[in-house]
């Protein structure tokens, strides 16, 4: 497995460059007037900041560049980046699972963003760590989800509660409840079907799962994951508050990293929502999941070779 | 949700400020433009393209003939419906059939942009026009990736050729297409694995598997959600595939889908179809000068009337018009209707092609009283379809009863039937006097519940 990450890094390695890397050829040395921080504002938004949060962003250095009478293009650069970055650390916490007793996860989000990978990840991890996984597959809809998530269960020796094809989503989280509290698993992540965040009656399918889950166990689900695609633009934003509307998130784990989409949509949706990144996700393999580190990610959106794993 | 909602809505705004003007002033054209620059910006468009986009309007719009015109706010919509049409492609591009068949259509894509799923969709849109499609499944790398094909083709109706995942997909390919000539398969749609656009290895199979089987077309299907990043991965496939095509999935969110417009301008490749919903059917051919006027809230009628003509039986309509001069509609014919009109999609985006009906946007359109109302017609009898005038109190509990509804909701029902019933014998007056003027009966023209 480890030469198989070290061989993807290097195929990546290349192409990757900082999402703002130019933005340093383009202040070095300029003069700071409207001009630059026009041009400023079109990288951020390349970025995929949104329009809100740039102009947000721009406007705390207009006013920072103002009163503390700075001169030196660089130092805006410092100052976005500095700025970024506290913007990602508020409320941004590890997530820590609850030992000595069943933590269940549910995990969510639109089709096509990663969600059945990053389940096989996240069983990975846990696993590693010494503890009991168990999975649900209440993806009861889309075509050979239930057998994708079996396959992935296969490689790590892990059990999968299933039912039929088409059966109902809450059924299978009751029933995978149910036997993760018999064989007394530490965690169990419940898989859940892509659905679009503006399809009423599948957001209410999705609430009632949570909701036969809360039933049966106080204090789960311990937490609910929105699994987000990088490469996504501002619709994440709208992904991230009907999800959180309807489920109360605990966190975010930002998919597909490793392509040339930054993920740069996260500002936007921790500053406006102040839902937290909890993972990323950086590719294919089943080590390809690191914890979130806003000082590393907002670096990584400035330099090429800030590590962001 | 309908498409591209929020941008749509964005520039109508614009527009409606500047139909209030009589006079237009630069200034104002000015302000109107940078406001369109934002809105396509927070619709993902990329940057670079909105730069021009503006600059190509700025250009026409300040000309004289338009500041000084009648109706500068007209000119200058109608500049940019232009604009926007020609940014999206012009006119409607459709699949380059080969001269000896069997055609050959390849789809590529990152991870979860859809590509099985369109496949499919693909495959069933190929069928429902005539041709004999095959899948073939070459994604070996996804866990149960052949799996879902075969579903997929299932629910189509379409064969799905595969060799299990221990094979090169070259080599499954070149397989495929040589069981569809033995078998008088005329397309042959091959799904390939997600990839990066940055992954060399990966990206190399591709052109191997094109070199092997020369496709007519390849299309990228991309996620109408992705962000500013859609400009480089469809560079990225431009440039090592010579993609002819691309399919726009996932627009039935509230995708901005700003993507569609700046995948043309960047790669010069057309859009062919665009994916707005998860059944299988959910699939249609995009017409640039339809999208640009909905984004503008100009209407599709020409979807609309396209739409109307799938989801009705053509002689039923002409029992229906028979029925309407004769003036002997009934309730049997008013269900037969609802089920019709049900039978053309979600309401929402019937209601979004209908010019100035996206006033009504936020209306609630709740397809359950659709659904109310023809259960409420299954319980009658018979003899009560046809003359409801003897539904009386006990009848109408009975019915309330049988179709789980209130005496209420029956009594609605039965309102809004006389009211179309009347409405239709009026029409019914008017299309027998007018000789020579017939009047096409607009048959799917009364939601009942709005």
């Amino acid at each position: 497995m480890p030469e198989i990450i070290g061989k993807l890094k290097n195929r990546l390695s290349k192409t990757r460059d900082a999402l703002f890397g130019g933005l340093k050829s383009l202040v070095g040395g300029r003069k700071l007037d409207e001009e630059l921080f026009e041009e400023i504002e079109d990288v951020l938004i390349q970025g995929d900041l949104g329009i809100n949060t740039v102009l947000e962003l721009m406007e705390f250095v207009r006013k920072e560049v103002k009163a503390k009478g700075i001169n030196n293009s660089d130092e805006v650069l410092s100052l976005i980046k500095q700025k970024i970055e506290d913007i990602l650390k508020e409320n941004c916490e590890p997530l820590k699972l609850i030992s000595g007793q069943l933590n269940v996860i549910m995990v969510v989000g639109v089709n096509g963003v990663g969600k059945t990978t990053s389940i096989a990840k996240l069983a990975n991890k846990f696993k590693k760590d010494g503890k009991r996984v168990l999975l649900g597959a209440a993806d009861t809809f889309r075509a050979a989800a239930i057998e994708q998530l079996e396959e992935w269960a296969g490689r790590l020796g892990i059990e999968v509660i299933k039912q039929q094809e088409g059966s109902d989503p809450a059924a299978v989280a009751f029933d995978a409840l149910k036997a993760a509290q018999s064989r007394k698993a530490d965690v169990l992540i419940i898989d859940t079907a892509g659905r679009l965040q503006t399809k009423k009656n599948l957001m209410e399918e999705i609430k009632k799962i949570k909701r036969v889950i809360s039933r049966e166990m106080s204090g789960a689900p311990h937490e609910v994951l929105l699994v987000l695609d990088a490469t996504t633009g501002q619709n994440a934003i709208s992904q991230a508050k009907l999800f959180n509307e309807a489920l109360e998130l605990t966190g975010i784990i930002l998919t597909k990293l490793d392509g040339t989409a930054k993920g740069g949509i996260i500002v936007p949706i921790v500053n406006e929502l102040g839902i937290p990144v909890k993972f990323i996700g950086v590719g294919e393999g089943i080590e390809d999941l690191y914890e979130f580190d806003p000082a590393k990610f907002s670096e990584a959106l400035f330099d090429a070779e800030g590590g962001m794993n | 949700m309908p498409i591209l909602s929020n941008l749509s809505e964005k520039i109508q705004q614009v527009f409606k400020k500047l139909k209030g003007k009589g006079k237009l002033t630069e200034k104002d054209i000015e302000a109107a433009l940078r406001e369109i620059r934002l809105a396509l910006l927070e619709a993902d468009v990329n940057y670079k393209v909105v730069k021009e986009f503006i600059s190509k309007i700025k250009n026409k719009a300040m000309g004289h003939e338009v500041l000084e015109s009648l109706t500068p706010a007209q000119q200058v919509i109608k500049i940019v419906n232009d604009e926007l049409t020609e940014l999206m492609g012009g006119s409607q591009s459709k699949i380059e059939l080969a001269d000896s068949p069997p055609t050959v259509i390849m789809l590529v894509g990152l991870q979860g942009s859809g590509k099985t799923t369109t496949a499919g969709k693909l495959a069933l849109h190929m069928k429902k026009s005539g041709y004999r499609p095959i899948l073939v499944a070459a994604d070996v790398y996804r866990p149960a990736a052949v799996k879902q094909l075969h579903v997929v083709g299932e629910k189509s109706g379409v064969p799905v050729f595969d060799m299990g995942t221990e094979v090169s997909p070259v080599e499954i390919a070149q397989k495929g297409i040589k069981h569809a000539k033995a078998s008088g398969f005329d397309i042959v749609l091959i799904d390939t694995a997600g990839r990066l656009h940055i992954d060399k290895e990966l990206m190399d199979e591709l052109v191997r598997i094109k070199d092997a089987v020369l496709p007519n077309e390849i299309l990228l299907v991309v996620d109408a959600m992705t962000g500013q990043d859609a400009v480089n991965v469809a560079e990225a496939f431009y440039r090592e595939l010579n993609i002819t095509g691309v399919i726009l999935s996932k627009l039935d969110g509230d995708a901005r889908g700003g993507a569609a417009l700046s995948v043309k301008a960047v790669t010069g490749c057309p859009i062919k179809y665009v994916g707005v919903g998860e059944k299988l059917d959910a699939l249609e051919p995009f017409h640039p000068e339809r999208m640009a006027s909905r984004i503008l809230g100009m209407g599709d009628v020409l979807t609309l009337i396209e739409k109307a003509q799938q989801a009705f039986d053509q002689d039923k309509a002409k029992e229906l018009e028979r029925k309407i001069k004769q003036r002997s509609f009934d309730l049997e014919d008013f269900l037969e209707q609802l089920k019709e009109f049900r039978n053309m999609g979600p309401l929402e985006e019937i209601f979004e092609m209908i010019p100035g009906m996206n006033k009504f946007k936020n209306l609630q359109l709740d397809e359950k009283e659709l659904i109310k109302a023809e259960a409420i017609i299954q319980s009658m009898t018979k003899e009560e379809r046809a003359n409801p005038e003897i539904i009386n109190s006990s009848r109408k509990r009975r019915i309330a009863m049988g179709s789980g509804t209130t005496v209420q909701d029956v009594n609605r029902l039965l309102k809004q039937f006389s009211q179309v019933q009347m409405m239709i014998n009026r029409m019914g007056a008017f299309s027998g006097k007018k000789k020579g003027r017939k009047m096409k009966l607009p048959n799917w023209g009364f939601p009942p519940f709005i």
